[in-house]
């Protein structure tokens, strides 16, 4: 394929396909990582940045935009990862807030707690462990249907 | 050929060597804490640690400029070439000696990070900003626990309060002072490690009392990790763990 007529802007929506490898619900661009893209004729390049600097999800993502971005016909595909500016809550998308809790996993909040229960709505929660399964999240409970979730921390 | 900036290196080493041993060390805890939830919480803290190291490592490598990587410096250095604080290497012994260790550092790398925000060098201050999100969190959660287990049974009081008696002597080395420190200071990349020391005492001896603990009066601080002059016998044989992979079968890759 020709790659020529692709627009920036055309790679951004196909970034926005790949799924996060640890919530697959929401996707890279919607978690904030995709933090540039450029096209020069057959040459993409794209800059991402990690969400924790442990974040073991980095390489797979990695993996996911190189083999995406040659199969819709890039010969060349530059990847940079970048540290600063840091990565922050901040830049999930909207979108991608919603999709979380949908998903049952309550968003960030600045006040560095959850709103409500992602799964009866209710405001009584308390925290379980400032950790979760993967860096990014906290696990609470919910006090009125007694349901642990996940919170993803703000930072 | 242009001359090898030693003190930076020295330096990076330092900052990259703290992570790498607590990282290693908390590590050790996956799969035999007390609880499901401080299990987990113990993992992340350890992979926010690694992954802070393989930043501060990387810089190293590249201003060193022989070609070896992060991972070279990690795992194929013996323990002369290690810059830890020899606090990071003593082991876990407990949960309580964990968290107390946890807390201290903590404690050091919040203020010492805040001012490495506003390092005269660019990729410092890069790392120091990431570094310090994490940082804040692990200190959110270590002065909880000291507090919650100082101020708990008389048990787990007595637990913490040995522990402390224990790590206490290591803590001053945070803030030792060499020609790599002056070094730093005057080319603006870092201050003094001393310049903390009142911020460090403040939080500590805030949380220490809450927790109803008592710091050590003996002002005696072992030394010699962030040197490399004197590790202690614990950090060989951490690394013959860490590091058996590539002593098994040099090279090898993941
Ligand atoms: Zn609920």
């Amino acid at each position: 394929m020709n790659t020529t007529a692709v627009t920036v802007s055309q790679v951004w929506q196909w970034l926005g396909e790949i799924p996060d490898p640890e919530i697959p619900v929401i996707s890279i661009v919607d978690l904030g990582v995709v933090r540039d893209v450029s096209v020069q004729e057959n040459k993409v390049s794209v800059v991402i940045t990690p969400t924790y600097s442990g974040c073991p999800a980095m390489r797979e993502i990695t993996e996911h935009i190189t083999k995406e971005l040659t199969s819709r016909g890039f010969e060349d595909v530059n990847l940079e990862t970048r540290i600063a500016p840091a990565w922050t809550t901040d830049w999930m998308s909207a979108t991608g807030k919603a999709k979380l809790e949908s998903y049952g996993i309550a968003a960030p909040q600045a006040k560095g707690s959850p709103n409500r229960c992602p799964q009866c709505k209710s405001t009584d929660v308390e925290k379980i462990s400032q950790f979760g399964s993967t860096p990014c999240k906290a696990q609470w409970r919910c006090t009125d249907c007694l349901e642990p979730f996940e919170y993803f921390k703000c930072i | 050929m242009s001359q090898v900036d030693s003190h930076l290196i020295e330096f990076l080493l330092r900052q990259g060597d703290n992570p790498l041993i607590l990282g290693h060390r908390t590590s050790e805890w996956c799969g035999h804490a007390p609880a499901l939830e401080e299990d987990i919480a113990l993992a992340n803290t350890a992979l926010d640690l690694i992954g802070q190291t393989q930043l501060w490592l990387s810089y190293a490598a590249e201003v060193e400029g022989g070609g070896r990587s992060n991972n070279d410096l990690a795992f194929l250095r013996d323990v002369y070439d290690f810059r830890n604080v020899l606090m990071v290497e003593v082991p876990n012994e407990d949960f309580a000696r964990t968290m107390v260790r946890q807390f201290l550092f903590d404690a050091f790398q919040v203020p010492w990070l805040t001012t490495l925000q506003a390092s005269s060098d660019q990729r410092v201050s890069d790392i120091a900003i990431k570094s310090l999100k994490e940082a804040l969190y692990h200190l959110e959660r270590s002065s909880d626990t000291v507090i919650a287990l100082g101020d708990g049974t008389e048990l787990s009081n007595d637990r913490m309060q040995t522990a402390l008696n224990y790590l206490w002597p290591y803590s001053g080395e945070f803030f030792g002072e060499d020609d790599t420190d002056k070094a730093m200071e005057k080319r603006d990349i870092a201050p003094l490690p001393v310049s903390i020391r009142e911020t460090w005492n403040s939080t500590v001896s805030s949380t220490l009392d809450t927790a109803n603990l008592i710091a050590p009066s003996d002002p005696f601080a072992h030394s010699g990790g962030r040197t490399g002059v004197r590790h202690t016998e614990h950090l060989g044989h951490l690394l013959a763990t860490m590091q058996t992979l590539q002593r098994s079968h040099p090279g090898a890759q993941w």
